[in-house]
This record gives structure tokens, C-alpha cells and sequence, in this order.
């Protein structure tokens, strides 16, 4: 397999006489986990369904698993896995059915290296569908439904799997199993990962590296912490002294706690130091963009 | 072999919505509704005879419903089948699945064929059993038979292809209302020469008259061709009008679903979607 799971070299898009994309550049190297961020209309969606083979682009030069997705067939149909904003499909099959039918699929295109497609009881059980596993989808809750698309996405243990806003509507413990699901995946099963979403703790937590789309260029990518740091080396530090607050923001938080302890020793209480985060960057980044 | 494990696909996928479609009645109840009505229409009309005859009008028109039916069940109700998948994002994703389109279309044709030849095999017991003068016999099977496979071809793939160009559900009344017209100068409710030429030229351009045409020939005994235009169930003339009408379906179905497949993207059903739900609000 190539280091590389995804190259795109100059890649536009043109809607009439938009530039949804004008111009971006990047990879996606194999076992990474890459989220792509961004405002709402940045291209997202239409930078991941270009490296679907689900849209033809306007120019650049796009490669996904060795092939261009305009011309890619149904072997290499099969190393992807999607999972899009919203699927409503197949309300009147029942899960384990769906799942061991669209699996089948897969079963022609497996190799020496990897058997295709996912065992059924398995795969319900990995995504928690278990108790579902013979009802109708149509009946499912939203959470479930996701889960499932999530089970039909990974059904051809795929290569790379491209992941759509893949949590948006879940509750917060829906949202932690899910992440813990992603983190399966990639930890014993290598699979690449590429996913859009609005929310930035999510990408912080999943992603080795994160790409921020704006007005259809990519204006920052990096890890995280990476892009964290080189925006800004600013902290805020938290503290209490006679259950009084105290707040300071500084670019040296190591040495300006050093002197708290140094002029109020034992008095010091509750003592905290914020560094920026993924959405602190995001936002100012966005809001530099846009100025 | 490749071609072998789609097709293995496709027929299961088919047998699984048969089977669904069969397991849910609120699913069926619709499809059955209008069988229904012609049956109880067709009992009413067995009591008046055919002009010049004495022979039950009903079981004169009763074969002839058999052929309208491939029209319905092959042509509109692939079409049908087709739009509501698009909408629901089906197509989508057997798009985003190895072989998946031809799986499906596979599916579809199964779906088609089988929901057809079930409603054929009712209607001809309730023809045999209520409606005096309907017979099969072993010429008249053969004749069945080959008029069947030919109306499916005739229909299945024309209903791909309609069904592809349409947009959304809401197109749907667009090919529906040009079936009653049809069917009026088709000569499925009464004998076609009773109409004008003109109404009679252009009935013949479409396969539900020779789907009718085709169906009495195989089950009315033969002097009632005496009312068929040049007194004959032309059936040279069936075969080379349903194997016309199946490769213009042949020939413009795959390149026609081809193309909207590869127009297939999660936006396009998300933007559906949503109109969708604006037009109920």
C-alpha cells in the first residue's frame, strides 16, 4: 500500500460564476485521520464528494487510492467507504438483512491482506445495533440510523473511509461511543480517515491533522496542537486567593504562575492555565480569513 | 465470475423488496386497488355482449386487461419504483457500493417482472373461473408466453428510462395522465374499431394495444378477431410492435440511467430532501 491514501494538487471547483473551490492543495497520508473544517458553504461537502467520485471536478489533479475518482471503477468502488450528511435509504429492510446485503458486495473484491466484507453480527455488534438488529430501519432513532450508515461505510473494511458530518444530531453520549467507534477503526483496522465537521472538540479528539477551508481555500493545516501554538502562544491563568477570582491573560504562563506561587505560596488556591484551543484558533483564523 | 455475483445480487435484492412488498399490506393495498375496480368493471360488463356478437363484452375486455397491466405494472410502476428511490437516496447508495447500480437495476427488473406476472396469473384465474369464453389452450399459451416476455421488455426498460429523466415524485402526473389517453384509444374497454381512424392510427403507435391485441389472441376463441382491425389478431404484427417498442427501451435505458446515476451526489438528495419538506410545510 502507498504512504499516500490521497493527493489533490490544485483542485477547483466552479459553480456558474462561483469559485466554491479555488484552488487547494493537500494529502492524505495512509492510517491518518484528517478533518476538514470550516465555515458553512467553504466546500466541505463538495471537496469530500470530489474525492468520492460522487462529483466532477472543474480542474486540478485528484488521486485517491492510486486512481482519479472520475475514472475510478468498482474494484476501487469497493477500498472506500462513505458515509454521508444524511441517508434515509432502505426504511423497510431490517438491519441485519441490510447489512449482510450490501456486505455481499464486497466479498469478490477481498485480498490476501484483506477479507471483505465485515462480518454481520460482528460489524452490529461493534456499532451497537445489536438490540436492533431485526427491526426495520425506517423504525430506528436518529442516533441509530447514523450508526447504522456508519456500519454500511466500514461493511467493505475500507481503505479509506470518508465520513460527512458524521455526528451532527447526536447526544453528547452517542457522540463519545461514536468517537470511541472511530478510534477502533483506526487503531486496529488502519483505516484512513477523512471527515468533515462543525464541531471542533470532535476534531480536536479525533484528528492527527486538520484542514480549514475558507472562501474555497485551505487556510490552515496542521495537527491541533500545531495549529494551536501558531496562532498564538497566549494563556489565561485562573486563580483564588481568599476565594477571591482572578483572571490574567499572558504569553508566559510558565513563569507568571512561578511568581504566583513565589508572592502568595500556600494562599493560592484553584489555580488553572487555559491554553488556546482548536476552536479559540478556529475562530480567530476564520475571523482573520474573513477581514 | 463477475457477471454471475451481480446478477446473484440483483435477484436477491429483488427477492428481498418482493418479499417486503408482500409482508407489509399497506405497501400492497395501493397495488391492488386498481386490479380490484377492473375486476368488479369488468363483472358489470359481463353481461353485455360484444357488437355483432353474443359474446360477454367483459371476457372479451378481461385479456385485454392483462395486456394494460404490463403497461402499468412494467412501465409506471418501474417509474414509480425508480423517482421514490432517487428521492430516498437508494440510487445513492448503490452508486457508493461495488456493482451496486447494476445490482439495482437488476433488482428493480425483478421487482417488475415477478409483481406483473403475479397480477397476470390472478387475473386470468378470476377469467377462467368467472368469465365465459376465456380458455387456454396449448396454442394459446405459447402465444401467452411469448407476448408476456415481450411486454416486459417492452416496458421495464422504457420505465427505466422515464424514470431516470424524471426529476421528482412530483413529476410523476406527468407521465400518469398520458396513460388514461392511452388506454382510452387502445382498445382495452371496447373493440377498436369503433373509434375514428385517426383515434385508431394513433393507438397503434403504443405497445398497450399490442399488449391487449397479443392477450386475446391467446385466450378468446378465435372468431372474435372478427372484431380486430382486417378481422385478425395480426400477430406478426404484435411480435414486430413489442420488439420495437423494447429496443427503443433496450437502447436508451442504459446510457439515460447512466447518466443520472453519475449526476447521483449526497447534495443532490439533501437538496430534495429539503424541498421535500418545504413543500409539506
Amino acid at each position: 500500500m502507498s504512504d499516500i491514501a490521497a493527493e489533490v494538487r490544485d483542485l477547483r471547483m466552479r459553480y456558474g460564476a462561483v469559485d466554491v473551490l479555488d484552488g487547494i492543495d493537500f494529502d492524505i497520508r495512509t492510517g491518518e485521520v484528517v478533518a476538514l473544517l470550516g465555515p458553512n458553504g467553504a466546500g466541505k461537502t463538495t471537496t469530500i464528494e470530489i474525492l468520492e467520485g460522487f462529483r466532477a471536478r472543474s480542474a486540478g489533479r485528484v488521486t485517491v487510492l492510486g486512481t482519479d475518482p472520475e475514472h475510478g471503477g468498482e474494484p476501487w468502488r469497493a477500498r472506500l467507504g462513505v458515509v454521508l450528511q444524511s441517508w434515509r435509504d432502505h426504511a423497510k429492510w431490517r438491519v441485519r438483512e441490510l447489512l449482510h446485503h450490501l456486505g455481499a458486495y464486497y466479498a469478490r473484491y477481498a485480498t490476501a491482506e484483506i477479507s471483505r466484507p465485515w462480518d454481520t453480527a460482528e460489524l452490529i455488534e461493534l456499532v451497537g445495533l445489536t438490540g436492533q438488529a431485526g427491526s426495520r430501519v425506517g423504525n430506528l432513532s436518529g442516533g441509530q440510523r447514523r450508526r447504522l450508515d456508519v456500519a454500511i461505510g466500514i461493511v467493505g473494511r475500507p481503505e479509506l473511509l470518508f465520513l460527512d458530518e458524521p455526528t451532527a444530531g447526536f447526544d453528547p453520549r452517542a457522540r463519545r461511543e461514536f468517537h470511541e467507534l472511530v478510534h477502533r477503526l483506526t487503531d486496529t483496522e488502519q483505516a484512513t480517515v477523512l471527515l468533515t465537521t462543525h464541531d471542533l472538540a470532535e476534531a480536536e479528539k479525533l484528528a492527527d491533522r486538520v484542514l480549514i477551508l475558507a472562501g474555497g481555500q485551505i487556510i490552515a493545516d496542521g495537527s491541533p496542537d500545531e495549529l494551536a501554538l501558531r496562532l498564538s502562544a497566549q494563556a489565561e491563568v485562573r486563580w483564588t486567593i481568599d476565594g477571591q477570582r482572578f483572571v490574567h491573560p499572558t504569553d508566559e504562563a510558565t513563569s507568571f504562575t512561578r511568581t504566583l506561587f513565589a508572592q502568595y505560596g500556600e494562599a493560592l488556591e484553584d489555580l488553572e492555565v487555559r491554553r488556546a484551543n482548536l476552536e479559540d484558533t478556529y475562530m480567530a483564523l476564520v475571523r482573520e480569513y474573513e477581514q | 465470475m463477475k457477471g454471475l455475483h451481480v446478477a446473484r445480487l440483483g435477484l436477491a435484492r429483488g427477492g428481498i423488496e418482493l418479499r417486503q412488498l408482500f409482508t407489509y399490506w399497506q405497501d400492497l393495498a395501493p397495488s391492488l386497488v386498481l386490479p380490484a375496480i377492473q375486476i368488479v368493471v369488468l363483472l358489470v360488463m359481463r353481461g353485455h355482449h360484444v357488437p355483432g356478437t353474443s359474446f360477454s363484452l367483459g371476457s372479451l375486455t378481461l385479456p385485454s386487461v392483462i395486456g394494460m397491466s404490463f403497461a402499468f405494472g412494467g412501465l409506471l410502476g418501474v417509474v414509480g419504483l425508480l423517482v421514490v428511490d432517487k428521492d430516498d437516496g437508494v440510487l445513492l447508495r448503490a452508486k457508493a457500493t461495488p456493482d451496486g447500480m447494476t445490482a439495482y437495476v437488476i433488482g428493480k427488473i425483478t421487482v417488475a417482472s415477478a409483481t406483473t406476472l403475479i397480477g397476470l396469473v390472478i387475473t386470468l384465474v378470476i377469467g377462467l373461473a368467472a368469465f365465459p369464453g376465456v380458455r387456454v389452450t396449448v396454442p394459446g399459451l405459447a402465444t401467452l408466453t411469448w407476448v408476456a416476455v415481450l411486454g416486459l421488455l417492452a416496458t421495464i426498460p422504457l420505465g427505466i428510462t422515464l424514470g431516470s429523466l424524471l426529476p421528482n415524485p412530483r413529476y410523476l402526473p406527468l407521465v400518469m395522465l398520458p396513460f388514461g389517453g392511452i388506454s382510452a384509444v387502445s382498445g382495452i374497454f371496447y373493440p377498436i374499431t369503433h373509434l375514428a381512424g385517426w383515434l385508431q392510427a394513433i393507438g397503434q403507435l403504443f405497445p398497450m394495444y399490442w399488449l391487449g391485441l397479443g392477450m386475446r389472441a391467446a385466450l378468446l376463441p378465435p372468431h372474435l378477431a372478427s372484431v380486430e382491425i382486417d378481422g385478425s389478431w395480426r400477430l406478426p404484427q404484435v411480435f414486430l410492435a413489442l420488439a420495437l417498442w423494447s429496443l427503443l427501451g433496450l437502447a436508451t435505458a442504459p446510457p439515460v440511467l447512466r447518466r443520472m446515476a453519475r449526476r447521483e451526489s449526497g447534495a443532490r438528495v439533501a437538496e430534495r430532501r429539503e424541498r421535500a419538506i418545504l413543500r409539506r410545510a
